[in-house]
């Protein structure tokens, strides 16, 4: 039986892909964003240990809730791909149920995603950090080439892929690494759209709880102003930016 | 006096007032569901057809808006304290007599607000009072002296058992005071009949009494029609004056805008009820709008005008009552409660342009919380309605939301809401309203053998106390068991007296004489303090609460040692006690004759008094601290529903509306960013939520699209947010004008939204 390590579930709305969905938040990530609002599921140690069967019994049972709110589920964290062999199962059993199934990933552990895992999810959503190797380093410690190269394989395999990207002041704002990623995204016809997170400080209560620095605590937020020129470079190369 | 009549100044085609409607069955009877249903047109579009405000409009809307800061300053802006309120009581009373199409004031002047002492005289002088008004010494020797009130008689017959359950606040909000409102007349019987006809209809009603014996109940009936029958009188008085001739049936849009306006103009010239709810107009209006525009005597911006005119009417409606009252009640609601949309017995739906017109006042001016706009919403509306009410909520959070699947099978296709949450079909049913009981405080009587766990006083049976050091959760159940048998008996017969002395002293002759004879009656129990209770009940089960005694053995807190399952996370652990506790009062409440026979339902709603309740209850077993507002209606305590909206309203859809058959009130509060990326999108969820909620059977949602900051920064500068109306439990209120205490308990509810 496939065991995996959750964070927790919940059902929301508009944020982790269309509709109202099971969101299955998992434990464990290789990266350490700076901006992270989800520190409590760094650790795959830390994770609540459940069956593939016991996550696919909850979720059976909102699904008519979310059908009629026209969602499916979400697996987020965390990095799912860190926990490839309970996510591909999780994901399998509810393309059988015919849900429609989202990814929520960093692509980091892209590689780790079997073909098998990718047919059976129906939209990836790609967080791309940065378009530039070096602040990609600075910002999440990890290496930017294994997202990239992921986000090409979805497009190979025609995967519908939503990318996130997370906008920080002084951090994701310069001009330049957006168009350069906006001018890669514009090649892959797979990306339906590009949502611009403005980065915020929910997560700033969980440092606290956890005892654990908050590195931009003190950080400036992004205006509309800025949110919406970013959204702007993404339109000029013909993305859907919302 | 010489009345001359108005002429409608839309030109009226021909001499019929009926001509070109179809059926039979409503011309032979007073029937206005079967006239809706053979002449209405549904409407399957969008929204795009609706037109803007016009000039005229605007201009008699920031007449009246004008006066509205004044008004919020001083807290009522004048009142006629010499003149009881009656339905010919005073002059008539314009905003701009040159540009109102719809015209009609409760006293000669807008804003200015009459006395109705029949409820209390008390009350009246209270108010009067506390805004700098000095009561008429006639008056109150009229009232004092020769003519009892309503409040006078209730308390003839209180026992000293129900005046101390009174005074404790385990019954709570009584009408014994106020007009127990929650009665909605049929106002469109005047537009369709007119009351020439109405009046006739009552007579024969009363004729049909002639041959039974003069028994109580029916010498009561009698007497009760002989005022109906006056009351429909003076209603045509009332609006000769204004120079309508309501006699005759309404022969234009205009004329039954105008006719159903004045009807209820009357009802609220002649009682100051809790709730003055509308009914459901807007179809029915729809049937003269459609005759004229297709006969091309009026245009869409005239339609909209009628109606924004009319809203603007609705919007004014205004009551003497207590700051106690309404602070209780977050403002001054009146609970204009108007019905939209639903889906009709043969599965045409009801929504018709004139729906979305009545929803398109909130743009043409500005959002407000009157009138009270309820869509009875079905997963089988059209699409183009349910985006557009789902953008209305979205840009105003003005609009609640009541499941027209619970409600047809159960009243029909011609129900609608009173005040917040209580179905009746129009015109056959009414209810005698009952506040409701707090179900928290009295979990605390069964531990304390009936001592309030405030003052110690000994107000419920004398028990046995709990005395163990945990507390055990069979005994608890046992004792709690015996307690609220004792308060369902003391609830019940406190009603009766209440309902007894109002048709008594202070009935409701217009709103009754727009009902058929015989009526439909309900008894409406109603709980309070639900989540806080069931989350007690769980934590003394599934974790250990420890009880922290006084000297004198009053368990005054409770240690909660481990974690429990809380209500409101789509957990059977703990929302089957909530359930419970709903289907076990019912049943206990059942067990009780009620006044007139009324059949017994009861709500889950608090309106806004869960902040009241919580302030009068203290230290409870679920770790919540003494004074902490309750969670609104049936809602998950605040902070305590960790999954989500949809988990959140998924635990209150197990409540079944069976055993809650005057409405199940849920409150949700989302951020825009937690519905959604951007408008189109937030609406497009918003309906998917909505449809998934009903179809799951949830019953009432109250849906608020706001963030934090921006209701922190009202409650900083209230001058920048006039208008910031927000749905609070079954209603809708100006966020400014709740007192600090509830805004800071609206900040402090679960916001759901994005990580």
């Amino acid at each position: 039986m496939t065991t995996g390590r959750i964070h927790s579930w919940d059902l929301s709305t508009g944020v982790d892909g269309p509709g109202t969905r099971f969101v299955l938040f998992l434990n464990g990530c290789p990266l350490r964003c700076l901006y992270c609002a989800n520190p409590d599921t760094w650790h795959l140690r830390d994770g609540q240990p459940v069956t593939a069967d016991e996550v696919v019994t909850r979720i059976e049972r909102y699904r008519r809730f979310t059908d009629l709110a026209g969602g499916g589920v979400t697996l987020t964290g965390g990095e799912p791909l860190l926990q490839p062999v309970f996510t591909a199962e999780v994901l399998h059993r509810c393309k059988e149920l015919g849900l429609h199934t989202a990814l929520d990933t960093s692509g980091a552990l892209g590689r780790r995603a079997g073909d098998a895992l990718l047919a059976d999810t129906d939209l990836v959503l790609l967080d791309i950090k940065s378009f530039d190797a070096g602040v990609y380093r600075r910002l999440t410690g990890g290496r930017l080439a294994p997202t990239l190269d992921f986000a090409t394989r979805l497009h190979r395999l025609g995967v519908p892929t939503h990318v996130r990207y997370v906008l920080v002041p002084g951090w994701t704002d310069d001009p330049a690494h957006i168009d350069g990623l906006a001018g890669f995204l514009a090649e892959l016809d797979n990306v339906e759209r590009v949502d611009v997170l403005p980065f915020h400080k929910l997560g700033a209560p969980k440092y606290d709880a956890l005892g654990v620095p908050f590195p931009l605590r003190d950080g400036p937020l992004p205006d509309g102003a800025l949110v919406e020129r970013v959204r702007e470079q993404f339109r000029a190369h013909g993305l859907r930016a919302l | 006096m010489t009345v001359t009549v108005r002429p409608s100044a839309d030109p009226r085609p021909t001499d019929s007032a009926w001509h070109g409607f179809t059926g039979e069955q409503w011309q032979q009877r007073i029937d206005v569901r079967a006239f809706i249903q053979a002449n209405y047109t549904p409407y399957e579009g969008d929204a795009a057809f609706l037109a803007g405000p016009t000039d005229r409009t605007l201009a008699v809307w920031n007449t009246v808006a004008a006066l509205f800061p004044e008004e919020r300053r001083k807290g009522v802006l004048d009142v006629d304290t010499a003149t009881p309120s009656t339905i010919t009581s005073h002059a008539p009373g314009y905003i701009d007599r040159d540009r109102e199409l719809i015209v009609g004031l409760q006293t000669d002047a807008p804003l200015k607000r009459a006395i109705m002492p029949n409820g209390g005289l008390r009350m009246v002088a209270n108010g009067l009072r506390a805004y700098g008004f000095t009561p008429d010494p006639f008056v109150t020797t009229v009232f004092g002296t020769y003519r009892k009130t309503h409040n006078d008689g209730v308390f003839d017959a209180y026992t000293p058992e129900m005046l101390r359950a009174r005074k404790a606040g385990i019954i709570t909000g009584l009408p014994d005071a106020y007009g127990r409102g929650r009665i909605i007349g049929d106002y469109r019987r005047v537009a369709l009949y007119g009351t020439g006809r109405l009046i006739e209809a009552k007579r024969a009603e009363r004729a049909r009494l002639d041959t039974r014996p003069s028994t109580p109940d029916v010498i009561r009936d009698r007497e009760e029609l002989a005022e109906q029958i006056r009351a429909l009188g003076e209603l045509e008085r009332m609006a000769a004056s204004y120079g309508c001739d309501v006699s005759r049936p309404a022969a234009t849009a205009h004329e039954a805008v105008q006719w159903l306006y004045l009807g209820f103009l009357a009802a609220v010239k002649e009682q100051n009820g809790a709730a003055m709810s509308l009914g459901r107009t807007s179809t029915f209006l729809d049937v003269y709008l459609q005759r004229d525009l297709g006969e091309g005597v009026i245009d869409e911006s005239r339609a909209q005008e009628l109606v924004d005119d009319f809203v603007i009417k609705l919007r004014i409606v205004r009551f003497l009552r207590t700051p106690e009252y309404d602070s209780l009640f977050s403002g001054d609601p009146t609970w204009v409660t108007e019905s939209i949309g639903g889906i009709g017995e043969d599965g045409r739906p009801l929504v018709t342009r004139t729906s979305f017109r009545f929803l398109r006042t909130l743009y043409n001016l500005g959002p407000a919380p009157e009138p009270n706009l309820t869509v009875l919403w079905s997963p089988r509306l059209p699409e183009g309605f349910k985006r557009f009410c789902a953008q209305v909520s979205v840009d105003t959070s003005s609009l609640q939301y009541e499941s027209d699947d619970l409600l047809r099978p159960r009243t029909g296709d011609d129900t609608a809401i009173a005040c917040c949450v209580s179905a009746m079909t129009v015109g056959r049913q009414m209810q005698f309203f009952g506040a409701r009981v707090n179900l928290a405080k009295a979990l605390l009587y069964a531990v304390n053998g009936g001592r309030d766990e405030m003052t110690g006083e000994q107000i419920g049976p004398p028990t046995a106390p709990l005395t163990g050091e945990y507390l055990d959760h069979d005994e608890l159940a046992t004792a709690y068991d015996t307690m609220l048998d004792w308060l369902a008996a003391t609830y019940v017969n406190a009603l009766n007296v209440i309902h007894c002395m109002h048709d008594k002293y202070a009935y409701e002759r217009i709103e009754m004489a727009l009902h058929d004879h015989p009526v439909h009656r309900t008894m409406a129990c109603g709980i309070a303090g639900l989540s806080v209770a069931a989350d007690s009940l769980s934590a003394v089960r599934y974790a250990r609460v420890r009880v922290v005694r006084d000297a004198t053995g009053l368990a005054v807190d409770y240690r909660v040692e481990g974690d429990y399952p809380s209500y409101g996370n789509d957990d059977d652990r703990a929302d089957s006690i909530a359930v419970g506790l709903v289907r076990s009062f019912m049943a206990k409440v059942r067990r009780h004759e009620t006044y007139r026979g009324a059949a017994h339902t009861q709500s889950v709603l608090t309106i806004t008094s869960n902040v009241v309740y919580g302030k009068h209850t203290g230290n409870t077993p679920d770790g919540r601290r003494a004074g902490t507002p309750f969670a609104p209606g049936a809602n998950p305590m605040n902070g305590r529903d960790h999954h989500g909206m949809a988990a959140s309203a998924l635990s209150v859809a197990k409540i079944p509306y069976d055993q809650a058959r005057d409405g199940i009130s849920l409150t949700s509060t989302v951020t825009p960013e937690g519905l959604g990326h951007d408008p189109a999108e937030r609406a497009g969820n918003l309906v998917g939520i909505l449809d998934a909620y009903t179809a799951a059977g949830g019953f009432h949602m109250n849906v608020n699209v706001l963030d934090r900051a921006t209701l922190r920064d009202a409650m900083e500068h209230p001058e920048k947010y006039p208008d910031l109306t927000i749905r609070v439990s079954g209603y809708a209120v100006n966020f400014v004008r709740l007192t600090r205490e509830q805004q800071l308990d609206v900040i402090n509810r679960t916001f759901h939204g994005a990580r």
